[in-house]
């Protein structure tokens, strides 16, 4: 029998929808007990925001000062000591999970699988590989625990309807001291999370500046979407760096994404590659990105964009 | 100081891979091969702390097989001082490449280890943080910036919600994000120059490490297609073919 460790992600007081999303994946191995811990320095809020989630047998709390900010070198300790007992340790593959979790795997000495797309049995595993270009099926250990990493794109979150215990533990675990959090810089914004978000809107470099990149921020706004951008409009520093969408920044599956002034490169593509339905707007016919796109429109999006915007 | 930088072979950023056929791999043979991107980003940001008088020398190592030496040598010319050829023909998974690379932080005992986020050919994301949690020390991953004072360094990150600032103590492990720095080009005479610098090479069986084929990979398969989609004329077509599918 399965039984899963969700650690769970959550910032200000508030759980991230990546942990649904976790369930979902734990969901996908029949009859798996799936219990959620929640780390921090006041767990409470966060852990009954866990503990409606339809799936969940029980929410575990670790209430301590040194958890007030995730250090992975400090929940780490914690969460394999925790981990006694559990066939699985699964958490997020976002930045947050990507920290910590190959510390936990690391301290019970097994591999880590990262960014799970699929499940194909309690220790059978689909993955992609080289930007998203192979999926690879890999098997990790049934002696041992799994660790892994779940691809939000891939796993809808699991809804509310839960009414799960919460249960508070105290770990033994020594905590390093090496680390000092010092401040997060949240870049502010009204709109949707680019990572939950139903419809997204992306501009690239061919907005040409911040100031032009407003036409995107708009359009976005006008139909509910949140904005994201190519790497070269995040170096080119139209918009700060966690609006990128791709290999290297956020993996994304809303049901809308727009494409605008983006060619299209493999480590872009393989951000949005699960996105329902792709638009493409660029001047360039031959750009990749209509290669994926289900409707394309070949044009000057500093025309386009704003008529757009006015017939929506 | 001393910087150890991890430097992995990787197939080129640039290359569409293919899946072969029968699902046992992806096609390597004859593909252009590079140092993985972060990687070069760690090797650069090494250089630049060793410029700045903070390290003293900045060693690079790999693990792979024999003709990995070309791609040391690469690392040399850019500027590394040493390199160190930890030779296998195996596929080396990270929990793996953890272990390797703590027998060559006790034995060299740098204080600072750079590696990459990831590497672009497993995107597995986990040997930094691995070999922090073995080795005992804090990690930086993510780094977008990194400013060494003495005893600590002070590391920016970049996180999904923006950009987060740690201090560590060293030593420590630092993992390199996209915008941490832009590497330099490789000029002609430094080529020549890294022809004589010292490149030790060690069996990995001497290394004492086991080396266990953690995960096993049963089977490769290309991406899933997306249907081929169409091109509309303008915006009234694109607004009413959104609109029919109810997305706007």
């Amino acid at each position: 029998m399965s039984k899963f460790l969700i650690v769970a992600e959550h910032l200000g007081g508030k759980l991230n929808s990546s942990t649904a999303r976790c369930v979902s994946c734990a969901q996908a191995i029949a009859g798996a007990e799936i219990h959620v811990a929640v780390l921090s320095d006041a767990p409470e809020a966060v852990a009954a925001e866990a503990a409606r989630i339809a799936g969940v047998a029980k929410v575990i709390t670790v209430a301590n000062a040194a958890n007030a900010h995730p250090v992975a070198q400090v929940l780490a300790p914690q969460v394999a000591k925790l981990a006694a007992g559990y066939s699985h340790v699964f958490g997020p593959s976002t930045t947050f999970g990507k920290d910590l979790m190959p510390c936990v795997a690391a301290l019970l000495g097994v591999a880590q699988v990262s960014d799970i797309m699929a499940v194909e049995g309690p220790h059978v595993f689909k993955r992609p590989i080289y930007a998203g270009n192979a999926i690879i099926t890999v098997e990790a250990p049934s002696s041992m625990a799994v660790v892994g990493t779940v691809r939000t794109a891939s796993w809808p979150a699991a809804g509310n309807g839960g009414a799960a215990a919460v249960e508070a533990a105290s770990v033994d675990a020594a905590l390093p001291s090496h680390t000092r959090f010092v401040s997060l810089q949240q870049g502010k914004s009204d709109r949707p999370d680019l990572q939950g978000a139903s419809k997204v809107v992306s501009g690239g470099r061919a907005l040409g500046s911040a100031d032009a990149f407003k036409i995107i921020y708009s359009l976005a706004d006008k139909m509910g979407a949140a904005v994201g951008a190519s790497r070269a409009a995040v170096d080119a520093g139209y918009v700060p760096n966690e609006l990128q969408v791709g290999q290297t920044g956020k993996i994304i599956a809303p049901e809308l994404y727009v494409a605008i002034g983006i060619s299209g490169a493999i480590q872009h593509l393989t951000g949005i590659k699960d996105a329902g339905t792709i638009v493409a707007i660029n001047k360039d016919a031959e750009a990749p990105i209509f290669e994926i796109a289900d409707f394309g429109l070949v044009g000057d999006l500093f025309q386009i964009v704003p008529e757009l915007e006015q017939s929506l | 100081m001393k910087i150890l930088v991890g430097y992995k072979r990787v197939v080129d950023y640039n290359v569409r891979i293919q899946v072969k056929p029968d699902g046992s791999g992806v096609v390597t043979e004859g593909v252009k091969l590079s140092a993985n991107p972060f990687d070069d980003i760690a090797l650069e940001e090494a250089l630049r702390l060793r410029d700045k008088g903070i390290a003293t020398e900045v060693v690079v190592a790999t693990l792979g097989p024999a003709d990995c030496q070309a791609h040391l040598r690469n690392g040399l010319a850019m500027g590394a001082n040493r390199a160190i050829h930890v030779v296998t023909d195996q596929a080396v998974q990270p929990l793996t490449a953890a272990r390797a690379l703590l027998k060559l932080v006790e034995k060299e005992q740098p204080q600072i280890v750079l590696l990459g986020k990831q590497a672009i050919d497993d995107d597995a994301n986990q040997t930094g943080q691995m070999l922090a949690t073995l080795w005992g020390r804090p990690q930086a991953t993510f780094a977008g910036k990194v400013e060494v004072n003495g005893d600590h360094a002070t590391v920016v990150r970049e996180v999904d919600a923006g950009l987060e600032t740690l201090e560590v103590q060293l030593p420590a492990v630092i993992t390199t994000d996209l915008r941490l720095n832009e590497p330099r080009f490789i000029k002609l005479p430094d080529i020549m120059k890294a022809k004589s610098k010292p490149l030790e090479t060690i069996a990995f069986a001497d290394l004492g490490v086991e080396a266990g084929d953690h995960l096993k990979t049963s089977h490769y398969a290309p991406p899933a297609k997306r249907s081929k989609g169409v091109m509309v004329k303008d915006v009234a077509e694109l607004v009413s073919a959104l609109k029919a599918k109810g997305l706007v």
